[in-house]
């Protein structure tokens, strides 16, 4: 497959590989913000071909992973409603709420319709118009666009019945709360491709110079997370801090303003809670007054307040990189992809998951 | 589709309807009707024609017996349908237990408002099919029920076949150091109905691998006899999920080349595409063979002889590193666990 059978090219993974273990003399912990880059890692075993001095720290992107409970357990009381048909992602369908999940939900008679975009939930509302149809609108910058454009097209359509549960969060917020952590021991970071193609990459520079961290923008195959890699301990092993892009095949500096246009039509800042992690301020997005009427948000108040997470499961800590799945006591046990304790656990992109899937030690 | 085309130019039979309605499953005159001008003159055999609700045969030796349902969505889909699909895949299951395939029964759920001529492009697959390889429909039940409880057709197929004298297959026959091998392209099945999916169509020119293999696996047992250790055609599952079970039952690791498994292109960029992986994507007309080591290159000559094998490949060994697990070694020298899937696979959001 072009552009993507060069970036997995042994050769060039070898010759990264080698220049990686050669000039990494001292311990570093990077982490790498996005779940399908700790979803590459792992599943290309490239984590057993690092530098023992080398710790990768899976961080908190991976949108199914970081959705609070509340939220979730608001999408089933919604799917439950006759009226209603709930529309998600697929791998949001698994992740347990304080009570079940929406798969649990469909299987005792909730509407949920797994789709692969909101604009063909858009499509659905527009065949149906008996019915509201809910669009469960989850992740970072990288899917707001499209979710923002939905809105806009069901707008355009003069749609009555088609609304957005929205748990919209940013990267640049998480990054800030995890480098103040005080226990956080974060040397660099591989920055999240996707995000970024969307976002740009000025959004990083004050990070960097705010703690004086590298920054690697990396993409996702094996060749961009060793190149990315190699040019975040490079600058480690000099002493320097600064913003890089591996990712400049599609990622610039102002990102791409298209999408950045329609996310500031739809979207504003907002504080958002992110699971295992708690609030944290200007960290996501919300649908903008003009666009209030298609919140589902006003228009299903909560039926109870009960939410709770479970307390065998540490997604808390797994999300700020301070404990790897391995030291949770449940891993593999009590917890597994079948029956999760946590979010982590569920989706290919959660930490949990991938060393569950993946590892075979 | 079968190697042996049968030119078929049966038309279909005129009726004064265009609709399945309740009443031709009520057991009245629509329904005599419908079985007498769609199923028994196209079916037509000595077994058939009695009209009874059973079959008496007449086998040899041991017996291999097989029944599967068919309820792939949408009914048509490139390369195949449900018809062509429901007799293969039985034929095929008969075809893994080292047997011939010789009857098969036809069962027909089909939804009200299904069109006649559905139908008859269905029954037409099945034709063509069971004449190819002469197997005998010989017996069957059809049944209609309301808009709603259905999804247009099911159908359930039941096959018999004799074993062949020489085969010895099962998992226990599996010896450390045999090769495992797939004789075509994984995932194309899958893939291609994905490809016709309400909700998910994409423009692929990939089509279902739907086809009868049971030619090739009597080849393979009849010269190998029982260094042919395992046959099984990875349907839902696919791939990983065979694997599984052969590790699950046994104290032994499967360990698999990355780059060896074969996946046509266009399934390989679908599957990136939806986040999929093709090893546990549905194949139709494929299977996985594990062989004693020094048969290893001379079956895959054999296999990839056949047209509808010319894919064959070797993809990896039985060993005893890694207990009960199937492991892959990616490209790059990493290796990864390939667990049995929970569930379906579900698309990732990014």
């Amino acid at each position: 497959m072009k552009y993507l059978d060069e970036y997995r090219d042994v050769a060039i993974v070898k010759r990264y590989l080698e220049k990686l273990h050669r000039i990494t003399t001292r311990n570093w912990s990077i982490m790498e913000i996005c779940g399908g880059q700790t979803h590459s890692l792992v599943k290309n075993g490239i984590v057993d071909l690092l530098p023992e001095k080398i710790t990768m720290v899976h961080g908190p992107g991976c949108p199914v992973c970081v959705t609070p409970v509340e939220l979730i357990d608001k999408a089933i009381q919604i799917a439950h409603r006759k009226d209603t048909v709930l529309c998600s992602f697929g791998d949001m369908i698994r992740v347990p709420g304080t009570s079940g999940s929406l798969l649990k939900a469909k299987a005792e008679g909730a509407n949920v319709r797994v789709v692969y975009s909101p604009l063909d939930a858009v499509k659905f509302a527009n065949q149906n118009p008996g019915k509201k149809v809910v669009f469960f609108a989850v992740g970072f910058e990288t899917t707001a666009p499209v979710n923002a454009l939905s809105l806009l097209q069901a707008e355009q359509l003069g749609l009555k019945n088609y609304f957005m549960l929205t748990s919209h969060v940013l990267v640049p917020p998480a990054m800030d709360a995890l480098l103040q952590d005080k226990e956080s021991k974060i040397n660099g970071f591989l920055a999240a491709g996707h995000v970024c193609t969307v976002m740009g990459t000025k959004q990083y520079l004050p990070i960097v110079n705010k703690y004086k961290v590298p920054i690697v923008i990396s993409g996702f195959e094996p060749v961009d997370l060793i190149q990315g890699l190699l040019k975040c301990v490079d600058q480690l092993e000099r002493g320097e801090s600064k913003l890089d892009n591996q990712y400049a095949r599609v990622v610039n500096k102002e990102g791409n303003l298209e999408a950045r246009r329609l996310i500031d039509e739809v979207f504003e800042v907002v504080d958002r809670s992110w699971r295992g992690i708690g609030v944290l301020v200007n960290s996501g997005l919300g649908i903008k007054e003009k666009y209030r009427h298609l919140d589902a948000d006003n228009n299903y108040k909560s039926e109870f307040a009960g939410s709770v997470e479970d307390d065998g499961c540490m997604a808390g800590l797994i999300l700020r990189g301070l404990r790897k799945p391995r030291q949770c006591q449940h891993f593999g046990k009590l917890c597994t992809p079948e029956n999760p304790l946590g979010a982590p656990m569920v989706s290919s992109e959660g930490a949990c998951a991938a060393y569950y899937n993946f590892s075979y030690v | 589709m079968a190697n042996k085309r049968i030119d078929f130019s049966c038309p279909m039979p005129e009726f004064d309807f265009n609709t399945i309605t309740l009443e031709h499953g009520s057991g009245g005159q629509l329904m005599h009707r419908l079985l007498e001008d769609l199923i028994f003159k196209l079916f037509a055999n000595k077994q058939l024609d009695q009209q009874h609700d059973g079959a008496i045969l007449q086998l040899n030796g041991s017996v291999a017996f097989s029944t599967d349902s068919y309820v792939v969505s949408p009914i048509f889909f490139p390369g195949g349908n449900i018809g062509d699909l429901a007799i293969n895949g039985t034929m095929n299951d008969i075809a893994m237990c080292g047997a011939i395939p010789k009857y098969i029964s036809l069962g027909l759920i089909v939804e009200e408002g299904l069109q006649i001529d559905e139908l008859w492009k269905v029954l037409e697959s099945i034709y063509r099919v069971v004449k190819s390889y002469q197997i005998e429909i010989v017996t069957g039940d059809t049944k209609v029920v309301e808009r709603g409880k259905g999804d247009k057709l099911f159908i359930n197929t039941t096959g018999i076949g004799e074993v062949l004298p020489r085969a010895k297959i099962g998992i226990e026959q599996i010896r450390e150091g045999d090769h495992v091998l797939v004789s075509g392209n994984i995932g194309s099945h899958g893939m291609a109905v994905m490809s016709v999916r309400e909700g998910l169509e994409f423009k692929t020119s990939l089509q279902s691998d739907t086809q009868y293999i049971g030619d090739i696996s009597a080849q393979l047992i009849n010269t190998f006899g029982d260094k042919l250790r395992f046959m099984r055609d990875p349907t839902r599952g696919g791939l990983a999920t065979v694997l599984n079970e052969i590790t699950s039952k046994n104290n032994m690791s499967i360990e698999l080349e990355d780059q060896l498994i074969p996946v046509l292109p266009q399934t390989r960029s679908a599957c990136e595409l939806l986040g999929l992986d093709p090893v546990y994507v549905a194949n139709e007309g494929v299977f996985v063979a594990v062989v004693a080591h020094d048969i290893a290159e001379t079956v895959l000559m054999m296999m990839r002889s056949f047209h509808k094998c010319a894919d064959a490949a070797y993809i990896g060994k039985v060993t005893s590193n890694f207990p009960k697990k199937v492991i892959v070694k990616s490209g790059i020298g990493g290796k990864r666990v390939i667990p049995m899937l929970i569930g379906e696979q579900l698309p990732r959001i990014c």
